[in-house]
């Protein structure tokens, strides 16, 4: 044999091994939609509290619960436009949208999202607030760096950024509102835009 | 001891390589996702996961997933290494060229 084939060889068990254990099909621009969402969320969370809430969020209040329908709003149409979005991208390469690799892909993304999201719920329970947005920051890195390992490599460094801003808001909690802003829109802006340059153009 | 002699001639076949590559990644591969995965009939695929299996490199479950009966293929640890043998000897042979 050549060393041609024998290089053939190579690059197509490389190319076997990342399809059977990784999910590619992630699509950048879904990224992109998440950080507009997000970014117009805030807006509204931002207008609401400095109308009606004199600036500060009281727990049990009628603005929180608001504040609370809008994240849970953006949370939701982030996760719909990121499902058809990533199933178009899917089916243009002819893989599947449900199998193995994407499956292990949401379930490892789950187990630090699920935790955080339970650990803020409780500690918000118990009055203490002045932590979730740093909290969900810091949760939301760990679950994409756990991600990371079954899908496309670059989703760690979106996680290591997140956690850095999450680590600086926990630091200064009046700037709480704005990291978040930073970490959940900006940032997927960003990254959605080089992902989409990176894999999905071409 | 020269390179040629770490070539395995168990692996010395597409679709054997592809098996081997697949399962070195994961787990477990039933025999549907490793079919589509490598683009290969049924019977292609069946004769070359029994002549890894007979080199006791893949070990196969069978089992029932409801009624259905379902084959699942693992590496074994003889497989892990002479695979790893293997791809270090094709490394070694291209970057000699």
């Amino acid at each position: 044999m050549e060393s041609k084939d024998y290089l053939k060889d190579i690059s197509e068990i490389k190319n076997l091994m990342n399809k059977s254990s990784r999910f590619i099909s992630l699509s950048g621009l879904s990224g992109i939609m998440a950080g507009v969402y997000a970014l117009i969320g805030a807006a509204i969370a931002y207008y609401l509290v400095m109308n009606f809430s004199y600036g500060t969020l009281i727990l049990d209040g009628q603005i929180f619960r608001w504040v609370l329908v809008d994240l849970i709003l953006v949370a939701t149409l982030s996760i719909i436009t990121g499902i058809i979005l990533t199933t178009k991208k899917a089916k243009k390469h002819g893989s599947k949208i449900w199998d193995a690799t994407s499956k292990r892909l949401v379930f490892n993304f789950l187990i630090p999202l699920v935790v955080g999201g339970l650990y803020i719920l409780i500690i918000l329970n118990q009055q203490k607030y002045g932590q979730a947005g740093a909290l969900m920051l810091i949760f939301y890195g760990l679950a994409l760096i756990n991600a990371s390992k079954y899908s496309i490599g670059d989703i760690r460094y979106l996680g290591f950024a997140e956690i850095i801003l999450g680590l600086t808001a926990a630091l200064l909690p009046g700037y709480g509102f704005w990291l978040w802003v930073l970490g959940f829109g900006i940032l997927h802006i960003i990254y959605g835009t080089w992902m989409h340059f990176k894999y999905d153009v071409n | 001891m020269s390179i040629i002699n770490n070539i395995n001639k168990v692996f010395d076949h597409r679709i054997r390589l592809g098996i081997m590559s697949i399962l070195m990644v994961n787990e477990y591969a039933d025999f549907n996702m490793l079919k589509e995965l490598l683009e290969v009939t049924d019977g292609n695929l069946a004769s070359h996961a029994k002549a890894l299996e007979t080199a006791e490199y893949i070990k196969v479950e069978k089992q029932f997933i409801g009624r259905k009966p379902n084959t699942r293929y693992s590496t074994t640890k003889l497989g892990e290494l002479e695979f790893k043998k293997h791809i270090d000897a094709l490394e070694k042979l291209i970057n000699k060229h």
